[in-house]
């Protein structure tokens, strides 16, 4: 009984230690004073300023853009290379695995600084400047490719083999069978490895402030993403005014994802129980 | 008749098929085995300048090497990194370890939310969290400018902590509590018990733990750059600066040693891995 409480006390302790910093910048959006730890009257005028900031709503739409733009193609990529692995010879395959763990293991800033290197040795070579939106969506997909490989490849471990034999039989072209069988089979792992890479792109600083350019999404100025933008205002000073009351947006959308979370937990926990009885 | 067309199908899909990994082949290959091939290359020449003619050329040289083992700021950033995050990794354990124990214990915790709920704050923007935690901490009086260590060290743990609860959580969930009661019944006293059984039941789950916070916490940057103002250098840090001055060899060869580090810490847990599978008789 004692366990029971100084174990409940200790992580709700803990939980609410994690979330501090977060909670506090969210009380704090809720009044217009620049510092936090100051209070100068109650009032909501930083939701209404955050959706008119023009600076901060580019930086969100090319956050949310180059996050699905490169999930997708990691996805396909990652998910179509799993694929190719599963029916590759052994020898192939274990060299796919093997390379697919660099990245995986790599420090973040190594990743963005040899791609840096590489882009920048490219760019001595043809006499030319390579940074651009292009090489920031490489740079993206280097980190999020291999975890869509990792997702994709249990599943096709998992799936009867014979399934697909079984549609070739009954008259399905090969190609029809692979739609038909083999990405019905993964899908789980393909959905999962695209939500893995939309996050990791979402979050990242390094990759981005290395690789990224002017061009296509920015015009003169280099590409902002959330990231960049931030960090570029918490070096100078306290979090802007605007970015506390994204914080609360942000909060609540994880709030919610955790919600639905629990719900589809329970209702798969559930459908278990179904099929047990 | 149809069989046979269907066996000859069968033989060009299975060629195709292997083919489908080809994209992401030729991904990896640009742009994760060519790039470190080019960082070997950068580390290990040099560019100079030809008095003469004032024209700069590139030439194979051990310069970088040298800049980076002569240099004592250079030695001094690998030696405060190592330092943090050593002792990052040493509170993540203490904090993580008992927690991951109270989360996976069914007589303390029957609810699975809480475990999301650790994860969730990576969801949140990772940048937007460090800057949370810096004004945070300033208000506090617990600023950059006067404990940089302190502050820095409190940032790394509050980011790092959801690493070190899921593979702890996730082996805690495999331990074996009959052995525990066992032990219990064996005549052991707690602290026995602990060390014992339970640690070498979660060797796994550690080592993990230790990897995910680690080599993360030398070679990162914005959290140092931003709790510590700028006071504190990591490996991460000054991979940066090397980016911001375009020392492109320098920085790869710090680059280069960081991957170094890397794999051996790689093959260390690995070691330690297979030891687990064999059997833990040497627990």
């Amino acid at each position: 009984m004692v366990k029971k409480i100084i174990g409940q006390c200790y992580i709700w302790v803990l939980l609410i230690l994690m979330y501090l910093p977060v909670l506090v910048l969210i009380a704090f959006s809720f009044t217009e004073a620049t510092n936090v730890g100051e209070w100068s009257g109650f009032t909501f005028d930083l939701y209404p300023r955050l959706f008119q900031s023009t600076e901060i709503m580019v930086a969100l739409g090319n956050t949310i853009l180059i996050a699905l733009i490169s999930a997708a193609l990691a996805t396909i990529i990652g998910s179509l290379g799993a694929v190719g692995a599963y029916y590759s010879k052994r020898r192939m395959r274990n060299a796919i695995d093997l390379a697919t763990q660099i990245p995986v293991v790599n420090a973040e800033i190594v990743v963005a600084f040899s791609l840096t290197v590489l882009f920048v040795f490219l760019g001595n070579l043809v006499n030319a400047y390579m940074f651009s939106f292009w090489t920031l969506l490489i740079g993206h997909m280097c980190l999020s490719v291999p975890f869509v490989y990792i997702s994709v490849k249990p599943k096709l471990q998992q799936m009867d083999p014979s399934l697909y034999e079984a549609a070739l039989d009954l008259g399905c072209s090969p190609t029809k069978a692979l739609g038909k069988v083999i990405v019905p089979e993964i899908m789980p792992g393909i959905f999962s490895g695209f939500l893995l890479a939309v996050t990791l792109s979402l979050d990242d600083f390094i990759v981005t402030a290395f690789t990224r350019g002017n061009g296509l999404l920015s015009g003169e100025k280099k590409i902002e993403t959330l990231s960049t933008l931030v960090q570029a205002k918490i070096k100078k000073g306290p979090i802007p005014l605007e970015m506390r009351s994204l914080t609360t947006i942000i909060f609540l959308l994880v709030v919610l994802a955790v919600i639905g979370i629990t719900i589809y937990r329970t209702y798969q926990a559930k459908k278990v129980e179904r099929r047990a009885f | 008749m149809q069989s046979k067309t269907s066996a000859k199908a069968k033989r060009f899909f299975a060629l195709q098929r292997k083919y489908l990994s080809i994209p992401y082949i030729v991904f990896l290959i640009l742009f994760i085995i060519v790039p470190i091939l080019i960082i070997v290359y950068y580390a290990f020449t040099y560019e100079y300048v030809d008095e003469a003619t004032n024209i700069t050329y590139i030439k194979v040289s051990g310069q970088a090497f040298l800049n980076f083992f002569t240099e004592w700021s250079k030695i001094n950033v690998l030696i405060v990194s190592l330092f943090i995050a050593l002792i990052t990794t040493v509170i993540c354990l203490l904090i993580g370890f008992p927690l991951a124990y109270f989360l996976a214990d069914k007589k303390v915790n029957k609810n699975a939310v809480l475990i999301t709920l650790f994860i969730a704050p990576m969801w949140i923007n990772f940048v937007l969290r460090t800057g949370a935690t810096r004004d945070l901490l300033t208000w506090m009086g617990i600023n950059g400018g006067t404990h940089p260590y302190l502050a820095t060290i409190i940032g790394m743990v509050q980011n790092y902590l959801p690493f070190v609860i899921l593979p702890l959580y996730t082996t805690m969930m495999k331990l074996d509590r009959s052995q525990v009661e066992a032990a219990k019944d064996l005549g052991a006293n707690g602290v026995q018990v602990f060390f014992k059984n339970i640690i070498p039941q979660a060797v796994p789950g550690i080592v993990s733990a230790c990897l995910m916070t680690f080599m993360p916490t030398m070679s990162s940057y914005v959290i140092s750059d931003t709790l510590s103002e700028g006071k504190i250098t990591l490996f991460g840090n000054y991979i940066e600066l090397e980016f911001t001055n375009k020392a492109w060899h320098d920085g790869s060869f710090m680059a280069l040693v960081m991957l170094i580090l890397i794999a051996v810490t790689m093959v260390i847990s690995q070691r330690f891995s297979k030891d687990e599978k064999k059997g833990g008789g040497s627990w």
